[in-house]
């Protein structure tokens, strides 16, 4: 139970005017791309006031997305997380099966706004991509999505949907081929023609404003479940529960809670073959400060500052960098960030499976785990808002090998 | 006055561009990119800029990420990188490091900026390091008296390049096309106002670079710029054929930066 001091709430809810959270975030980027980034974050800034944005935002929202999504009481699931009930917030029933709707539809409309006809994305598990796909379709952009080649492998169902889609899906072949090397190669094709392409950046990263303004397209998520626990459940959940690769569905449910001082707020990092082995990326439990893609945060990084390859049987979360808010949010004890295993995931996923009807994306996996932990933790009675925030169909190759290969109980 | 105005003014005195010449260290081995900008310097380079080889260049394009891939693979640490800024600064010419920030900060910036003295160095080029997030940097540098070198891009306002120009040292660096490093057939038309532009606000040389690759482009550039920066074009030429490639390249690179 951390007090958040008001000080402390206003720098996460507002950045200072260099797009810092405390000694996070920032600007680290060639000069070529600041004249974009200060454009998008005027567009940004009057978007949020602006009647028409907000009115077709929430438009969309309704009646493209499916919102707002409900929250499932994951009964049978709960009666392993000792005694306490375990909610789960629906993104994975957003059109295209996961949050990552809730940014992409703000920052296409953005794109319009800016008279721009192009955008770029880097994706990991797939999810943003065919998200950004999905609404470049819808409102006649061009879009390239720049996805390593190692992950165009292990979610090849997303690759299909996005070319279904109509978008061009380029295989990233250098570096560890995951999404720190997509995310360099669509920084390089944003420098090269910021006059006309938009990067839709993905998640809570990056350099200002993108970190802010990911989560505020996103934090309805949470607003919604804020408002719902109130009216269902008559009182705020206990704790609120999400995986953290770079942060965006995490923040997008912390961010209304962020004043409940008595909602615990736990952020679940891949921990791969275990933070021990060195095998994982959960950058802020293994991770030191540095800068990576334009943001400083926590970077899986050697003592020169070269970048260390992270590890995870998810794409999603296999980034070596975090959000800065989500560097903040540990560093002043408002959140607590610990590692999952690949295998506390991977068992996690088959119980929700079979105990719930539910398959979950690897990802949010991650999150499930965390949530039967802490419910360990805080015991009988306790409510437990967990962020389901993708579905797993990505993934049923994936899961099928993995139990194949580890058994039913690995 | 630095060593870096002395050889912009030289050259000025010669009615002509200065050449300024890039390499990463360690590539194609520690040693060999030594020998290479020795090469390089006989050829006719004025100032050498080393790249600091790190694993997410995200300004560069294709060429320089093998060059640096390759770097890396061969084991190439921040004191190889020292120890290559010693080497080439004994053979009397201006050196650079140009570096991303991350391992300049993980490195510690003080002792970066100490360390690089040390071993004779000139000036830093920091390719992701915007002016606001540059405080510590300003300090450090002045502490040791080195060179900052900072861009500016097409994309720049006015007032951004007055920003920029205003915490430069050294001389200001130009990108020509709106993009990454590599070497490219035609060089901008925007790119000479963007040079006026800069030299409106700031005495300081300004130097071109950024796709940079003939004798052609650089005869272009020198008519208006203090500085021509080659970089994509020296690692083709190693790769095609080693030391006395870019030997060739850089007097074909300097025959054609004399002003008319």
């Amino acid at each position: 139970m951390t007090a958040l001091n008001d000080a402390n709430l206003a720098d996460l809810l507002f950045p200072d005017a260099g797009g810092h959270f405390g000694q996070f975030g920032g600007r680290f980027v060639p000069e070529a791309l600041m004249a974009a980034l200060d454009e998008l974050d005027a567009a940004f800034r009057a978007s949020k006031t602006d009647p028409v944005f907000i009115a077709q935002l929430a438009d969309l929202q309704k009646n493209y997305t499916g919102r707002p999504s409900p929250i499932t009481v994951a009964t049978r699931f709960s009666q392993h997380a000792g005694g306490a009930t375990i909610l789960l917030k629906r993104e994975d029933l957003n059109h295209t099966g996961s949050h990552k709707i809730n940014n992409v539809l703000g920052q296409a409309l953005l794109t319009q706004r800016m008279g721009k006809k192009r955008v770029i994305a880097e994706t990991g598990a797939g999810q943003h991509g065919v998200a950004t796909a999905t609404a470049a379709a819808l409102l006649g952009l061009e879009c390239v999505v720049y996805m390593g080649e190692e992950d165009t492998k292990r979610q090849a169902l997303n690759v299909a949907r996005m070319r279904l889609l109509g978008a061009e899906v380029v295989p990233v072949t250098i570096g560890s081929r995951t999404l720190k090397d997509a995310i360099n190669e669509a920084m390089r094709d944003w420098v090269a023609n910021v006059d006309t392409t938009h990067y839709l950046l993905g998640t809570v990263a990056g350099p200002a404003p993108f970190p802010e303004m990911v989560r505020d397209f996103h934090r309805i998520i949470g607003d919604e479940s804020r408002v719902e626990m109130l009216e269902r459940f008559g009182q705020l959940p206990d704790a609120v529960v999400a995986c953290v690769g770079g942060g965006s569905n995490a923040i997008g449910i912390f961010t209304a809670f962020l004043g409940d001082e008595n909602v615990r707020l736990f952020g679940f990092e891949a921990g791969g073959d275990g933070v021990e082995t060195g095998r994982h990326a959960a950058t802020i439990s293994g991770g030191a400060v540095g800068v990576l893609h334009g943001t400083r945060s926590y970077v899986l990084q050697d003592e020169d500052g070269q970048t260390v390859e992270s590890h995870s049987i998810s794409a999603g979360l296999d980034y070596p960098g975090v959000g800065p808010e989500h560097a903040f949010l540990s560093d002043i004890g408002r959140a607590e960030y610990r590692p999952v295993t690949d295998t506390e995931a991977m068992n996690a996923l088959k119980l929700l499976c079979e105990t719930e009807g539910i398959i979950p994306a690897i990802e949010t996996a991650h999150a499930l785990h965390g949530a039967i932990q802490v419910g360990r933790e805080l015991g009988e009675g306790a409510l437990i808002l967990v962020n389901c925030s993708g579905r797993g169909d990505k993934d049923v190759e994936t899961a099928a090998r993995w139990f194949a290969m580890n058994g039913e109980n690995a | 006055m630095s060593l870096i105005h002395e050889v912009f003014a030289k050259a000025k005195n010669e009615n002509r561009a200065a050449l300024i010449g890039y390499l990463p260290a360690g590539f194609p081995t520690a040693a060999g990119a030594v020998e290479c900008i020795t090469a390089m310097v006989e050829g006719g380079v004025d100032i050498v800029e080393i790249g600091l080889p790190y694993s997410d260049p995200v300004m560069d394009g294709p060429t320089i990420q093998a060059a640096v891939d390759i770097a890396l693979a061969g084991g190439t640490k921040i004191s190889t990188v020292l120890d290559t800024v010693r080497q080439v600064s004994a053979l009397g010419v201006p050196t650079l490091v140009m570096s991303y920030w991350n391992p300049i900060e993980r490195f510690g910036v003080e002792k970066f900026a100490a360390d690089f003295k040390s071993v004779g160095g000139a000036g830093v080029i920091t390719a992701d390091l915007t002016p606001e997030e540059a405080g510590s940097w300003i300090t450090a540098t002045d502490s040791q008296d080195v060179d900052r070198v900072f861009l500016v891009a097409l994309s720049s306002t006015d007032a951004r390049i007055a920003k920029v120009a205003d915490i430069t040292s050294g001389f200001v660096y130009a990108g020509a096309v709106m993009g990454v490093t590599g070497a490219r057939s035609s060089v901008s038309d925007q790119v000479r106002g963007l040079v006026e532009r800069t030299k409106a606000h700031t005495d300081l040389p300004v130097a071109v670079g950024l796709g940079v690759s003939t004798p052609e482009q650089a005869h272009e550039i020198a008519q208006y710029a203090d500085g021509v920066i080659v970089g994509s074009a020296f690692v083709n030429a190693i790769n095609a054929g080693g030391a006395d490639a870019a030997r060739e390249l850089a007097k074909s690179l300097a025959s054609g930066l004399a002003r008319v």
